[in-house]
């Protein structure tokens, strides 16, 4: 007792001091040397990695968000500037199929609570931002996903390692030093460095990103904006009531995303200074070469337009030695002194973290502002390296969505999708069914998947054929670039032949110079489909999946290699194509083609008549009738088809005694009782393509 | 028009003959110009290509003519090229930049010239060369004016072949050429490019080219049209020789003797023979139906009359034509036709099935008409208003609860698909059928507008009918999708299956159908499966395969201590079933060895069979299962009661096991008269015996009708059958099903839209020759080259009028009868 009670005294510092070496000696570096390990890390929370988020959660799987800011989607907590949001918020559309109406959703994530849908958080068309960073916190809050705030990853590197998924880990250390160990890196940062461009005075240019939104710092004044994007012309919106006037300098001319088809051009929500341009209210458009070009600055602290070259030239000398343009060229347009100068430029990619060894390199001179990635937003670079988001849009600048979020929610989830065949043998999602519901599979979707619509000629659905083509397997929205991969991405076979149904808009309709209005742009008649200009599904049957070279080397304006067949469903004003003449009567004739069979649908007595007096039958009675699960229809039916001539009719029996096979109701193989004709070609026969 | 082209054609020689000094030329493959002037014969056309130097344009240009040199060759006219750069130069080697020039000298006449860009192919360089030939044989019209001019000029003297091509120099315009080079002399050749032409002639459709025989020779009486035949093959020099021929043989020839022996012309051009068989007596009337059926079948086939008097064949009595195919192994067909309409229609059905396909015949084929019966049906009834409100619609917020809240039905459609707004009016009939006396919900979800509720309870395809009930997981529907067949799955469902039966008592009233006396009609057997309370496993296999059959059959169990009195009374062993068929009133028992839950299943749905079923839409494919020829009987009404009994005695003695014998009600069952019409062509006497073999050859035989239907009759027959003493009446079709009509190949009008857009670039490259301001010294250049873009632009412009030509579609099929 005695002895116990002696040794606190001098053992109780003991533990203590062992407790702080150990501190000092193992822990810290354990969290240097010893990384945490997660199988996903997902860099950044903005609408891209939650939405990652939200399906690696939903599959079980080990992953981890790493975001710099105390909240998710903080780019929408500054940016847009004057805080309107021009992605719609479109909460009527008339029509209660949820699918559908994330078409007209371009703000919501996915998800499978109705709750975390846009529309509850604004009222608006074009909704406040502010209203967006509380649908972001409130989707990873509800969903629970795993979030690390506050936490900068500071550096990306990749370590060999054998045992890795990919060959290699990607070692993430963050500001405090902590490193994380991901077997699968995406990245989600989107756009975060101002575009900036270098010339003599642009220290006198307002950045977009630090500029005054109040248009009383504006007023009376001559204002001169660099750019000519979506955030040029909401800057111009915002002040060119106030001001003297506006000029507007760019490279290159001004893009309508109305002409263009593409969201990131500029919108007519934001057009207001073409207005005033053009009805002659001394705002103005003008393009040049912004890096030919020099400010110089007054000593009335006004700001003058002059050539880089004269800037060079008289460098070390006053501002008001250098030459202007004017003094040789007395009509110079923009000889006019400014207030102000303010850059719109836009974003690009923030490169800085990642170490060279991720080989992740900027895209074309096109799409410089993105990496570089493959069509499965996989970089070319690092195996296991994603891009998501608004980086990932290198894949469809200029033509789909895939830089916005109702674009990326999409290429997300085929990301995701491809990931869980990788890495978990869960094969790409799909449904099978007998080939007579073709047509209706097709017809549903092209009508209803909002993945398909806003990603149009990203994504693609893909109809897998199965031997002898009494069965198919139905597969939604796969990146259609990567079409030569797709039994390894999606861990489907594809020996039957294939069918592609994707959505375009008319070849030569969209361009910055086109005029989208011409008198004769809309096709009523489904013979003339495939002149359609407005989106319209166009369907792709291939008899064998196209290799790699094929697909690289597609005709010019091909999304996809020449298919063996072509099928355009004829452009639809109200964008519902379930007319069944007009839309789904074409359809099947092409898929009947391809397939060189009957798909027609019956009644059970015309499968009964077919059963008695033919040696074969056609597949809906095979699949429906000869299962017991014909359909038998009603009197009011049965005498619409007699008198239509397509059913069998009791009534006219025996008054034509002799012409046995040619009875109205026998619309047997080879007799083509309704419209005499020669036998069809079906697209299927071997004969030779061009 | 035509006048003034043809004298400024005229100018032209004469003017091309004074520069015939300058001429220096070579002969075929390459001459020097003093050879070849030397080679030029009197009269004989020559076609000499000047060239200047190779480049890719002319070495195409020359390809195309070595290989036209042949077909040239065929027509008299020699091929030669004079090469400019070794030789001095002279007026036709022109200069470095219309270097693209060819000329047709008639001896040394030089009668036209060409530039090259007109003739791009080989078809273009034979139609541009017989045209220039032939501008007297061949007339070149724009108005209509001008061809009832050419038309009254020539009645009572010539007939006229007019034809209508899209542009001068494509390859129908070389096939009318060279028909003309042929028959130029007998026969007065017509041509235009005139669209508006051809539209104030006929209905047709205007987009192919037309050729249109008129016989004007036979008209005597000016004010009298001539009859005018259009050629409905395709504008091709054989398919042209073929109809001319065929319009210079007489229209009727009337032969005796056997038909199986006669020969015309047109069986030698591949076309059938009809003979319309006559008498002596009705002599005149059958000559004038016989001419006719040759007015109308003219071009596609010989009419002959045939009189059975002359002929010492014996023709079969109610045969009034005869149909001789050219094919040389195929039989000579003895029709009965009711009607004049039919013996085209007879000729024309089959006569398609040999044509080649054909572009210009899919205009014809009209594959925008509705040729589905379910679709045309569904949306012949769009506007009929159904009480829909005797069902629940559901929606994302309601179908849960409402799932959970009550036993429910529910019916998973989509409104555009065809086949499920076809079942919708039998499940709203359904529910009218139940209104008021259902504990059953009937539901339905739109899945066009619900489409998450509607994957989520996994239904992707349409329509699908699921029963959810308390505590069990949603049963699909797999039935027959019709209001009987639904309303009985309802009905059977309203029990527990198998039904726990808990007395010696509520057994025997379960197997007479006391107990569920409501529930007979709906299932003609009650399966009552007998265990000791001990054979847990053999009840538990029962129990799944009752749950299995559950809303198909009645099933039940009693597994009481007292069971044995029903097994001895029913002398079974445990464990055991009872089948009770409530219409025979007969318990059938059967012991259950060893059996797992599908041959239970199997066992039971067997057992449902009858051995002489009444066959029907609904029951068919139950009996067809079973893989054997169906011996059916066919009755007008009820059946024929000694039949019946026949039938089923020798069914007894298992005399009919390699058959399945049924019967079928033409009263209930109408459909059956179209499977009598295609096995007998018309209507047999009835009743009547059938063989179908459908699962081996598809041959159907049919019992003698002047035997009587008796035991010894019918299986000597039956024996006979399946020695392969007997040949079938009839061999079903066996093809497969292939589409009925074809699609719309937006492939190849992409790329015909592509061509043509290269091909118009070719007119733009005609160099308008230095003299073209004078017309009289380069006339027929010029105008085979306003021609020419006038062609094309005529392509262009009916190709965008089809933009906008719905409107006038219907118009046009109306018309189509001509």
């Amino acid at each position: 007792m005695g002895l116990s009670a002696a040794a606190p005294p001098w053992g109780a510092p003991g533990l203590l001091l062992t407790i702080a070496l150990h501190l000092a000696i193992y822990l810290h570096p354990a969290q240097a040397w010893a990384p945490v390990h997660r199988d996903y890390c997902v860099l950044g929370a903005g609408p891209a990695g939650l939405q990652m988020a939200y399906f690696l959660q939903r599959a079980g799987r080990d992953y981890m968000v790493f975001e710099r800011a105390p909240v998710p989607g903080s780019f929408f907590t500054r940016y847009p500037r004057h805080r309107k949001l021009i992605s719609i918020n479109k909460r009527y559309t008339g029509k209660a199929n949820a699918e559908f109406n994330l078409r007209h959703d371009w703000n919501s994530l996915l998800s499978h609570d109705p709750r975390l849908l846009f529309r509850h958080y604004s009222d608006a068309y074009y909704p406040d931002a502010s209203d967006m960073v509380r649908y972001l916190s409130d989707f990873a809050e509800r969903l629970g996903l795993h979030v690390l705030y506050n936490t900068t990853v500071a550096h990306v590197t990749v370590n060999k390692d054998r045992g890795a998924w990919n060959g290699h880990y990607f070692i993430l250390t963050d500001h405090r030093g902590q490193a994380y160990q991901c077997s699968v890196l995406l990245v989600a940062t989107g756009l975060s460095v101002p575009n900036r461009v270098d010339f003599p005075g642009s220290e006198y240019v307002d950045g977009y990103e630090s500029m005054s939104v109040d248009p009383k710092d504006f007023e009376g004044q001559n204002v001169l904006i660099l750019g000519r994007g979506n955030s040029a012309f909401e800057t111009a919106e915002n002040i060119f009531g106030v001001t003297n006037f506006i000029h507007m300098l760019s490279r290159s001319r001004v893009r309508l995303s109305w002409a263009t088809h593409y969201v990131g051009d500029l919108r007519a929500i934001n057009n207001g200074l073409l207005d005033t341009y053009q009805l002659k209210s001394l705002d103005g458009l003008l393009e040049s070469d912004l890096t030919d070009l020099a400010i110089v600055k007054d000593h009335k602290g006004k700001f003058h337009i002059t050539l880089k070259l004269f800037v060079e030239e008289f460098f070390n000398q006053s501002s008001e030695a250098i030459p202007l343009p004017q003094d040789n060229n007395d009509n110079f347009a923009m000889r006019v002194a400014y207030d102000r100068v303010i850059r719109c430029l836009g974003w690009k990619f923030d490169f800085s973290i990642f170490s060279k060894s991720l080989r992740l390199s900027s895209g074309s001179e096109l799409s410089e502002k993105y990496p570089l990635v493959r069509a499965s937003y996989e970089s070319k670079g690092s195996r296991g390296l994603f891009i998501l988001g608004t980086a990932s849009h290198s894949v469809d600048y200029r033509k789909s969505a895939g830089g916005f979020i109702h674009g990326f929610r999409y290429t997300v989830r085929a990301v995701h999708r491809l990931l869980e065949q990788r890495h978990h043998s869960v094969a790409w999602p799909s449904t099978e069914h007998p080939i007579t519901h073709l047509a209706s599979a097709i017809i549903r979707r092209i009508n209803e998947a909002s993945g398909l619509y806003q990603m149009f000629s990203v994504l693609a659905d893909v109809v897998l054929l199965k031997e002898n083509a009494t069965t198919f397997e139905y597969l939604e929205e796969f990146p259609m670039q990567m079409l030569a991969q797709l039994e390894t991405i999606t861990g489907r076979r594809a020996r039957h032949g294939l069918f592609v149904i994707n959505m375009e808009y008319g070849r030569n309709y969209s361009g910055p110079d086109k005029d989208v209005f011409f008198s004769d742009r809309s096709v009523g008649h489904m013979e003339d489909a495939w002149l359609s200009n407005f989106l319209h599904p166009v369907i792709y049957y291939y008899r064998h999946l196209p290799t790699e070279q094929e697909v690289r080397f597609r005709p010019a304006g091909w999304p996809l290699p020449r298919p063996s067949a072509l099928h355009h469903v004829v452009e639809d004003f109200l964008t519902d194509w379930t007319a069944p003449v007009g839309h789904i009567l074409p359809l099947r004739r092409f898929l009947e083609n391809c397939l060189d069979t009957d798909l027609r649908s019956f009644y059970a007595e015309s499968c009964f008549l077919f059963a008695l007096t033919h040696q074969k039958l056609p597949p809906f009675c095979q699949q429906g009738y000869l299962r017991t699960q014909g359909l038998v229809g009603t009197e009011s039916l049965r005498q619409h088809g007699v008198e239509s001539g397509l059913l069998w009719d009791s009534a006219t029996m025996g008054q034509h005694q002799g012409a046995s096979d040619q009875q109205p109701g026998d619309h047997g193989p080879g007799g083509h009782s309704l419209a005499p004709g020669p036998p069809v070609s079906p697209f299927n026969s071997n004969k030779e393509e061009l | 028009m035509t006048s003034s082209r043809f004298s400024v054609f005229r100018a032209g020689i004469s003017f091309v003959m004074m520069c015939i000094f300058y001429t220096s030329a070579v002969d075929s493959p390459e001459l020097s110009p003093q050879t070849f002037f030397s080679t030029l014969q009197p009269g004989k056309a020559t076609l000499v290509y000047f060239c200047q130097a190779e480049s890719p344009r002319t070495s195409m240009f020359l390809e195309e003519l070595n290989e036209a040199a042949k077909p040239l060759q065929d027509y008299g006219i020699s091929v030669a090229k004079v090469n400019c750069v070794t030789e001095e130069t002279s007026k036709y080697c022109g200069s470095e930049k219309d270097l693209m020039k060819a000329y047709l000298f008639r001896g040394n006449i030089p009668l036209r010239e060409f530039p090259t860009d007109t003739l791009f192919d080989v078809d273009a360089i034979v139609a541009h060369v017989l045209f220039a030939l032939l501008f007297n044989e061949v007339k070149y019209i724009t108005t209509l004016g001008d061809l009832q001019n050419i038309e009254n000029a020539l009645k009572g003297k010539r007939n006229i072949a007019f034809s209508y091509v899209r542009a001068i120099g494509t390859p129908e315009h070389r096939a009318v050429m060279e028909a003309a080079f042929v028959y130029g002399t007998t026969y007065q050749f017509v041509l235009t490019t005139e669209i508006a032409l051809l539209q104030s002639i006929g209905p047709e459709d205007i987009e192919y080219p037309h050729l249109y025989f008129f016989y004007c020779k036979p008209v005597l009486d000016l004010t009298q049209p001539c009859r005018r035949i259009l050629m409905k093959e395709s504008l091709t020099t054989l398919n042209i020789h073929r109809f001319i021929k065929t319009m210079e043989a007489p229209l009727l020839t009337e032969v005796a003797g056997d038909p199986r022996q006669v020969s015309t012309v047109h069986l030698q051009l591949g076309l059938p023979l009809v003979f319309i068989v006559g008498q002596q007596a009705t002599y005149e009337a059958d000559r004038t139906t016989a001419e006719w059926v040759a007015w109308r079948l003219l071009g596609k086939a010989g009419v002959l009359l045939l009189l059975r008097d002359s002929s010492e064949v014996d023709i079969p009595q109610d045969t009034n034509v005869i149909v001789r195919r050219a094919e040389e192994d195929t039989q000579v067909e003895f029709l009965a036709l009711s009607h004049i309409d039919l013996i085209v229609f007879h000729l024309e059905s089959t006569m398609n099935i040999e044509e080649m396909v054909k572009y210009e015949d899919m205009e014809e084929l009209n594959i925008e008409i509705q040729d589905d019966e379910v679709e045309e049906t569904v949306y012949r009834d769009r506007k009929k208003q159904l009480p829909l409100e005797l069902t629940v619609e559901l929606t994302e917020e309601t179908f849960h609860a409402t799932v959970t809240a009550s036993d429910s039905i529910v019916l998973f459609y989509a409104g555009w698909q065809a086949v499920s707004m076809a079942f919708l009016q039998s499940y709203i009939d359904v529910a009218v059928k139940l209104k008021g006396t259902s504990t059953m919900l009937l539901a339905r979800v739109n899945c066009a507008d619900w489409s998450h509720v509607c994957t989520k309870q996994n239904v992707t395809e349409f329509p699908v009918v699921k029963m959810y009930k308390e505590g069990q997981n949603p049963v699909s529907y797999s039935g027959m999708l019709g209001t009987e067949d639904l309303l009985r799955f309802i009905q059977l469902n309203r029990i527990s299956c198998p039904v726990n039966i808990t007395s010696v008592q509520e057994a025997e009233e379960y197997l007479n159908g006391e107990l569920y006396k409501d529930l007979v009609s709906y299932s003609s057997m009650s399966v009552l499966g007998l265990f000791s309370p001990t054979m847990t496993r053999a009840k538990e296999e029962f129990t799944e395969a009752g749950s299995y059959l559950k809303g198909y059959v009645t099933t039940g169990i009693y597994s009481q201590e007292d069971v044995l009195r029903l097994s001895s009374k029913y002398t079974v062993t445990l464990p055991a079933l009872l089948l009770a068929r409530h219409k025979e009133g007969k318990i059938e028992s059967i012991p259950l060895v060893n059996v797992h839950v599908q041959d239970i299943v199997q066992i039971i749905t067997n057992a449902s069979l009858e051995t002489f079923p009444e066959i029907t839409v609904e029951n068919l494919p139950t009996y067809l299962r079973l893989q054997k020829p169906l011996l059916i009987l066919f009755s007008d009404g009820g059946i024929d009661l000694q039949h019946e009994k026949t039938i089923l005695r020798l069914a007894k003695k298992k005399y009919l096991d390699s058959v399945t014998p049924c019967w079928l009600n033409l009263k209930k069952t109408p459909v059956g008269r179209g499977v009598l019409q295609a096995y007998f062509g018309t209507l047999p006497p009835l009743p009547l015996l059938v063989v179908v073999n459908l699962h081996s050859g598809g041959r159907v035989f049919a019992f003698p009708s002047d035997q009587a239907v008796t035991k010894q009759n019918l299986l000597l027959w039956l024996k006979k059958l399946e020695a392969g003493l007997e040949s079938p009446i009839k061999v079903l079709p066996a093809q497969e099903w292939k589409p009925p009509l074809p699609a719309y190949d937006f492939l190849s009008m992409m790329d015909a839209a592509a061509s043509e857009h290269l091909a118009q670039k070719v007119p733009e490259c005609i160099k308008e020759t230095d003299m073209h301001e004078s017309d009289k010294e380069q006339p027929d250049d010029k105008s085979a080259t306003t021609e020419e873009s006038i062609g094309t632009l005529k392509m262009k412009h009916s190709s965008r009028s089809s933009w906008f030509e719905e409107t006038k579609k219907p118009l046009r099929h109306d018309n189509q009868e001509l």
